[in-house]
């Protein structure tokens, strides 16, 4: 199992640098300027001055590696020595990843959006993993009952319908109708007292939903697929045979076996989390890592959209790489050597 | 007596005759008509795609026709959805939006199951690039899908819009970008099933007569794996469509002068508070559609499958 986890820790490493490679070519090949959004009315000379400032002079391996040492090398040494108010090595003229926009260092934006983005698409993915296993266990234990072919109908629209249409929805419903919840997230909100946490909880009560519906849809038809698979076993014929009750067969020897390749699936579906809550941070307001990608991109910000990029790129090959250990753990029959 | 003796082939004919002969698509059919919902969601995505080609030509109010005095009014005989801030009518923009909207839906799968069915039966057949093939599907997969569509549109747009004019620029470019990041689990599907086949004895067959590689694949191979590309093709319209309007959404997508229903829905989030209606019939055009394209590929999947099929 070491031996594995090693040979796959070495393989991420030219796929992770083959992604940055593409994520930079296209944004480098693209037929941009990126100085496209300033007046007219600066002259030529003075616009090249602006393109060789912005390090857009130097033929493009060489901001390769650039951005790849800022990024490999010098964000990781800044960080750590941030966490231990130390300074490593060049600290004060170390290069960061900047942004063109606010030319502030990219990693500070993340790190100001990230708190609100682990907030509520953490809190959402919780919830529907919570939600989902009850769901997917019960409609598999009573297949073909009421409460399967309603929980099968509700998981076939939670994922059918987009995340900002049932947005968009519960926002017309319960903050213009009713007006229970704020339709927009307040990030300056401090959490100091009983009524505030009040309000903390209910500006998050509807991005969380929308998200941990969707969610919750998902994995509530792999825990019930999986929990089919396992209910007409051998051993569950054996274990009843031996006189368990049924609540230790159904919710020990069961539900342990099915949900194996659902915590692969959960651990899979974390980067598509993050992805697919762009939209619902977009709906919702929420000044999060999604937020801060669309500002990027609009703004034509190349350094925050590759670094945002790429960080999305590695949360995924880091999941995989989480998700194929994982089944190897819990699933001794699955063992790679 | 001799008569019947003599020839009992034709006996067997005849009785043969009798009883018509059926092909596996009506096997599929029959089980595909046990499955309530998928029948529904077939029956309500003909409704939809009826509606958006032969609709404009009933409803013969243009979709940007602007009738500022009319503005904002809710349902009526004469507006059946409403209309907008510009006093354009919501049901004129619906038609052409859903027009675009399942254009967009049906060519992007195309590409995508083009694609992916080419890698997955190259990958599958020739032994030779199937690691490399694979190992560049896997690294498809790796990619951040949501922000690379973005940011690819970011920086195509303008350009592809100069070349192709603004309608058709954009077009183009979302399809394209939709076929090319969709394809990947069409392609491992596709190879599994390639690979499979490969074991069988009529593959081993047709090629102990020496049947070139390319009719190999046409002849023999591609009809034995229609039935995955067939639920991909439904799954890649529904996610097509979903993807388009989370870009139009995003304000990335088609430009207003020429709505989908992402871009309507986007468009009337702003006067949502005034008026709610607004966003409840394209966003519930969009969840609808997909809704029955998911159901159909439910039921084609159950009925595509021997061993639930004729149970």
């Amino acid at each position: 199992m070491l031996n594995f986890t090693i040979r796959r820790l070495l393989f991420t490493i030219p796929t992770l640098l083959l992604i940055s490679l593409i994520i930079f070519l296209l944004l480098d090949l693209a037929p941009n300027d990126p100085t496209g959004n300033l007046p007219l009315t600066i002259p030529a000379e003075v616009r090249e001055q602006i393109r060789k400032a912005l390090g857009l002079g130097d033929p493009i391996y060489v901001r390769y590696y650039r951005w790849l040492v800022q990024f490999f090398v010098n964000e990781p040494l800044n960080l750590l020595g941030e966490w231990t108010h130390s300074c490593i090595g060049d600290c004060e003229n170390r290069l960061r990843v900047t942004s063109w926009a606010t030319r502030s260092p990219v990693v500070d934006l993340i790190a100001e959006r990230m708190p609100q983005t682990l907030w509520v698409v953490g809190l959402s993915y919780v919830v529907g993993i919570l939600i989902a296993v009850p769901i997917g266990v019960y409609s598999a234990y009573r297949q073909y009952s009421w409460f399967d072919q309603l929980g099968t109908f509700i998981s076939m629209i939670g994922f059918s319908v987009p995340t900002f249409f049932t947005g968009v929805l519960m926002i017309v419903i319960f903050s213009v109708q009713l007006r229970w919840f704020p339709s927009i997230y307040d990030t300056t909100l401090r959490v100091t007292d009983w009524s505030s946490l009040g309000a903390q909880i209910r500006q998050m009560a509807m991005p969380v939903f929308v998200l941990a519906l969707y969610n919750a849809a998902q994995i509530s038809r792999f825990m019930r697929a999986s929990m089919l698979d396992n209910l007409n076993q051998d051993y569950v014929r054996t274990a009843r045979a031996k006189g368990l009750n049924e609540r230790v067969v159904v919710l020990v020897h069961v539900l342990r076996n099915s949900l194996i390749p659902v915590v692969t699936v959960i651990a899979l579906g974390v980067p598509q989390v993050f992805g697919g809550a762009i939209i619902t941070e977009q709906v919702f307001k929420v000044n999060g890592l999604g937020q801060l990608l669309i500002i990027g991109i609009q703004g034509a910000d190349i350094p925050l959209v590759q670094t945002l990029t790429f960080i999305f790129a590695v949360l995924i090959v880091l999941f995989n790489l989480i998700a194929d250990i994982l089944y190897g753990i819990l699933d001794p029959r699955i063992r790679y050597d | 007596m001799t008569d019947l003796n003599t020839n009992p082939i034709g006996e067997i004919e005849a009785i043969a005759v009798v009883e018509d002969p059926r092909s596996q698509w009506w096997d599929v059919w029959d089980q595909f008509k046990t499955h309530k919902g998928a029948v529904l969601g077939l029956a309500f995505f003909v409704l939809v795609i009826l509606l958006v080609l032969v609709g404009p030509h009933l409803w013969t109010i243009a979709p940007n026709h602007i009738d500022i005095r009319a503005k904002n009014q809710g349902m009526s005989l004469a507006h059946p959805m409403g209309t907008d801030q510009l006093g354009r009518d919501t049901f004129a923009q619906m038609l052409s939006g859903g027009r675009v909207s399942l254009a967009v839906g049906v060519v992007a799968m195309a590409l995508s199951l083009f694609v992916g069915t080419l890698v997955g039966v190259l990958a599958g057949y020739f032994r030779r690039i199937d690691g490399l093939l694979m190992r560049f599907t896997d690294l498809f997969l790796a990619l951040p899908l949501l922000p690379l569509l973005l940011v690819i549109i970011m920086l195509f747009r303008d350009t592809l819009r100069a070349a192709f004019g603004p309608e058709t620029g954009i077009f183009i470019l979302i399809v394209f970008v939709i076929g090319i990041t969709s394809w990947m689990q069409t392609a491992r599907i596709v190879r599994g099933d390639v690979l499979a086949l490969k074991q069988q004895e009529f593959v081993l067959a047709a090629r102990s007569i020496g049947t070139p590689p390319h009719r190999m694949i046409l002849r023999h191979v591609l009809p034995n794996v229609m039935s995955p590309i067939m639920v991909s093709a439904t799954l890649g319209i529904a996610n097509a469509i979903i993807t388009e309007s989370a870009l139009s959404f995003l304000g990335l997508g088609f430009p207003s002068d020429f709505p989908t229903w992402g871009r309507l829905l986007f468009d009337s989030t702003n006067f949502m508070s005034l008026h709610p209606a607004r966003v409840i019939w394209p966003g519930l055009a969009i969840s609808l559609t997909v809704l029955s394209v998911n159901y159909m590929g439910d039921g084609l999947r159950d009925a595509l499958d021997p061993r639930i099929r004729g149970r």
